[in-house]
């Protein structure tokens, strides 16, 4: 899907500092601006920290210029850990989609999600926790179709560090390979259940 | 820039495309400071200045990187230094300097929470006066806000031609959202960017008075070590450059300082009109708020407001002629704002036409939301 | 012979507009400002090619009598425009004058981070021990129990050296000369001025007026004396067995090293960074 049916697609990319979740959103951004379809803006909000702390991330992706360079109502939602995911979570609109590292998550406040676990998926597939950012952008480029995984490989190896490409390729697959067995139809249309009437 | 870059929609965060555009503009020199959120222009500046010949230097502070691009650009040289709220009030001292001396140099503050150290990494527009009043006495000068990584180019390439043109230090107001959201970019071929140099002295050194009026009121600038050897001071000086305190000629010397900038009005002042031509009920709006509202009035609009924005990409001298216009023609003005109200005055100090002007404020270290705006013009109606 | 002496001064000055000059008869500075100007004559400096920056003070007013490129800058700042002025034009000769206020006081942090920087700059530091254009307030320099505007109970705060601060910052070369003896005095200049690197020149000065009436030497014979009789010769100093005497300091070549300038550093960088492209 280069081609948007809204004016704007938005992701945003939750975590705490050291999981490369602005690495990940930055590889998404270029990768979207290289392929030169849509417009794209990419903005972060962070401590004063280096490591630890909260991370956030965010992607507005659109056929036309973009105004408003933040999220006004996300369509996707990664969270990498409990705390982003149950800060973020009220963000999503009816029918966004929220995405969560199993590893570090297990309260999960929607049956409209998909829980990977990109921790343990990336220390298995890629030898190191430090890709698992790559293995959630792997599912994450998977299951929103903003760009082709293609064009997505070519920016991850121009942008990881030297030496450490092959690995954060691995990574990425295996996240695509595990986001594959997900069957978007199969959830429910709106992460909030409508009221039953008793 | 390469040429292959040139056509390329490109991904950049609005702090490297300031860097871009000074590139293009013809800046060779940087000095500055390591600070929050502006570091990046150091950085990128430090690998590519010596690649095309120029010069970066990290100085022991922000008056020390001030002092030194104002004595490169004495040199010759076109020079910019880039800070945030704390490390601007220390350049303030030689930002007077090059005021006064008449020393183009561009000055990018990238905004963040003050006072003080205040909120490092969050966005903010409270240097609006500072940029304007900052340092001591009556001065002129330039002040400029960018609200997209393309203005950063643009605007930085048009802060050094204005600068090089009047002789006057331009203030480039930036706030962190602008400088660290990355967004894709096409920046203009390096052909089609026109880029303005001072004027230099064409007569023999003996004839040259470095300070003698002319009617633009822009007098050429000799570069040190060229054979036209003169006095620079800080103090208030004579057509020659000496110190004076005779009144007359202090009164022609700062008329003229005045003057230069007072002629060039009509090129200095930028605004931009977004659905301004049938609009009853406008916003003000300069830097990243300018996007909210973009986005505010057509939300506006569709729930049957004729709203319009003026966005102020000159914030000083205040671009009071398209400002009044505004206010003749709308009943609503409404001035967003993140501090707590700093161009508002400015509009309500030009609003001779009874209109309702409100400022909408944030000042928590977060952009203020399109909602936010929409609904201040829907329900401030009525 | 002093015939000679004034066609080399006039040869400088500039004598349209400034003068009368601003400072009080008997003033040191003048004498710092002849030796300057005999020292860039015998080096054999181009008027275009001498950049003469200052700061704010009475020192600062010296630059505007002298037909260089002269640049009067902000209060303590001027070797941070010197250090602009250098790195887009290396072919400049760069010379700072300072006063002891201006260089160590507000501009003290410059001071030791140019003498680390290592540029090819001259600093000549004219160290009256008091702030003698705003009336007489202590500096830096103004020794331990002596009086001043601000210290009229005497003064309470330590000195500290300024050879000796900026030759352990890192100047390549560290001289110390003063009014009385001149001939040493114009010698440290044009070294300083011909050495290769970050240069210093601290000129113990009199100030009569402003320090001399407060410490009982109110005119310029008894400072020019007590100048005379409070400077030892570095070479003599070494020889000494016991410590010099907290009341004098030494004069002469306190520190002249070698060491990579920064104009030629950076031109590595350039050339290397070219190449990386």
């Amino acid at each position: 899907m280069t081609k948007l049916k809204a004016d704007r697609y938005e992701i945003r990319f939750s975590g705490s500092g050291g999981q490369g979740i602005i690495t990940a959103a930055v590889v998404l951004a270029e990768a979207i601006a290289g392929s030169g379809k849509n417009h794209v803006c990419q903005t972060q909000s962070y401590g004063p920290e280096a490591r630890g702390g909260t991370s956030k991330a965010e992607v507005v992706i659109s056929k036309d210029l973009i105004d408003y360079p933040k999220v006004i109502e996300l369509d996707l939602l990664l969270a990498m850990n409990q705390a982003s995911c149950d800060t973020y979570f009220p963000d999503l609109k009816p029918e966004g989609l929220l995405v969560v590292d199993s590893t570090l998550v297990d309260q999960i406040p929607t049956d409209r999600s998909i829980s990977i676990p990109f921790t343990q998926i990336a220390v298995k597939q890629a030898g190191k926790k430090l890709v698992a950012n790559m293995v959630a952008l792997g599912a994450v480029v998977h299951l929103t179709r903003v760009i082709s995984p293609k064009a997505l490989e070519s920016t991850l190896m121009a942008k990881v560090p030297k030496g450490t490409e092959q690995m954060n390729l691995k990574a990425f697959r295996s996240g695509i390979r595990a986001a594959k067995k997900f069957d978007l139809e199969q959830l429910p249309p709106t992460v909030t259940p409508e009221e039953e009437e008793v | 820039m390469t040429k292959r870059q040139s056509k390329k929609r490109i991904l950049l965060q609005g702090n490297e495309a300031v860097v871009e555009g000074a590139l293009a503009a013809g800046c060779r020199f940087f000095a500055g400071y390591p600070i929050t959120p502006a570091s990046e222009i150091s950085e990128v500046l430090s690998v590519r200045l010596p690649k095309i010949g120029g010069t970066f230097i990290q100085m022991e502070d922000e008056i020390a990187s001030m002092g030194a691009i104002v004595g490169a650009s004495l040199a010759g040289v076109k020079s910019m230094t880039a800070t945030s709220g704390p490390g601007f009030s220390l350049m303030q001292e030689n930002l007077g300097f090059a005021c006064i001396a008449e020393v183009p140099c561009v000055v990018v503050n990238v905004m963040r929470g003050g006072p003080s150290t205040g909120l490092p990494t969050n966005p903010a527009q409270g240097d609006v006066m500072q940029a304007r009043w900052g340092t001591h006495g009556d001065h002129p000068i330039i002040v400029l806000a960018v609200s997209t990584a393309l203005e950063c180019f643009e605007i930085t390439v048009k802060a050094f031609n204005l600068s090089e043109k009047y002789r006057v230090p331009v203030i480039i107001l930036s706030d962190e959202m602008v400088a660290h959201t990355r967004e894709t970019v096409t920046l203009p071929p390096h052909d089609e960017i026109e880029v303005i140099d001072r004027i230099t002295p064409s007569m023999p050194p003996e004839w040259y008075i470095p300070y003698k009026n002319n009617s633009k009121g822009v007098p050429p600038m000799s570069a040190l070590g060229d054979g036209f050897r003169h006095h620079v001071t800080g103090l208030v000086h004579d057509v020659r450059g000496f110190p004076t305190q005779t009144p007359h000629e202090i009164e022609a010397f700062i008329s003229r300082l005045f003057r230069k900038v007072t002629q060039g009005f009509h090129e200095i002042q930028i605004t931009q009109s977004y659905l301004m031509d049938d609009a009853t009920v406008a916003v003000i709006a300069y830097g990243s708020v300018v996007r909210s509202a973009q986005r505010a009035i057509i939300d506006a609009r569709n729930q049957g407001v004729k709203a319009g924005l003026l966005q102020l990409t000159t914030l000083f001298p205040f671009p009071r002629h398209v400002v009044e216009n505004v206010l003749k023609q709308c009943r609503f003005v409404l001035v967003p704002e993140m501090n707590i109200g700093q161009i508002s005055r400015e509009v309500k100090r030009v609003n001779q036409f009874g209109t309702h002007v409100e400022k909408y404020n944030r000042i928590d270290g977060q952009l203020i939301t399109p909602d936010e705006i929409c609904v201040k013009l829907l329900t401030t109606l009525g | 012979m002093p015939k000679e002496v004034t066609k080399l001064i006039h040869k400088y000055l500039r004598h349209d507009k400034t003068f009368p000059h601003v400072w009080c008869p008997g003033c040191g500075n003048g004498i710092v400002l002849g030796a300057l100007i005999r020292a860039i004559d015998k080096i054999g400096l181009q008027k275009d090619e001498v950049v003469l920056a200052s700061g704010i003070g009475c020192s600062g007013r010296m630059n505007v009598y002298v037909d260089f490129n002269t640049l009067h800058t902000t209060h303590g700042r001027s070797l941070t425009f010197a250090t602009g002025v250098k790195l887009a034009n290396p072919s400049l000769t760069v010379i700072s004058v300072m006063g002891d206020g201006d260089a160590t006081a507000i501009g003290g942090n410059h001071l030791i981070h140019a003498a680390r920087r290592n540029l090819n700059l001259t600093a000549i530091i004219i160290n009256n021990q008091i702030y003698g254009m705003t009336g007489g307030q202590y500096s830096p320099t103004t020794p331990y129990g002596s009086y001043a505007s601000t210290a009229v109970y005497g003064h309470i705060e330590h000195t500290f050296s300024i050879a000796e601060l900026t030759a352990t910052a890192g100047a390549a070369f560290v001289g110390r000369g003063t009014v009385y003896h001149v001939t040493l005095l114009q010698k440290l200049i044009e070294k300083a001025i011909q050495k290769r690197g970050f240069s210093v020149v601290e000129i113990m000065s009199n100030c009569h007026i402003h320090y001399g009436r407060r410490n009982k030497m109110g005119d310029p014979v008894t400072m020019l004396q007590w100048l005379k009789d409070h400077a030892v010769p570095v070479e003599k100093a070494r020889e000494m067995t016991s410590d010099l005497p907290e009341d004098k300091f030494t004069i002469g070549i306190l520190a002249d090293v070698e060491k990579p300038i920064y104009t030629e550093e950076y031109q590595k960088i350039r050339d290397q960074s070219t190449s990386k492209q």
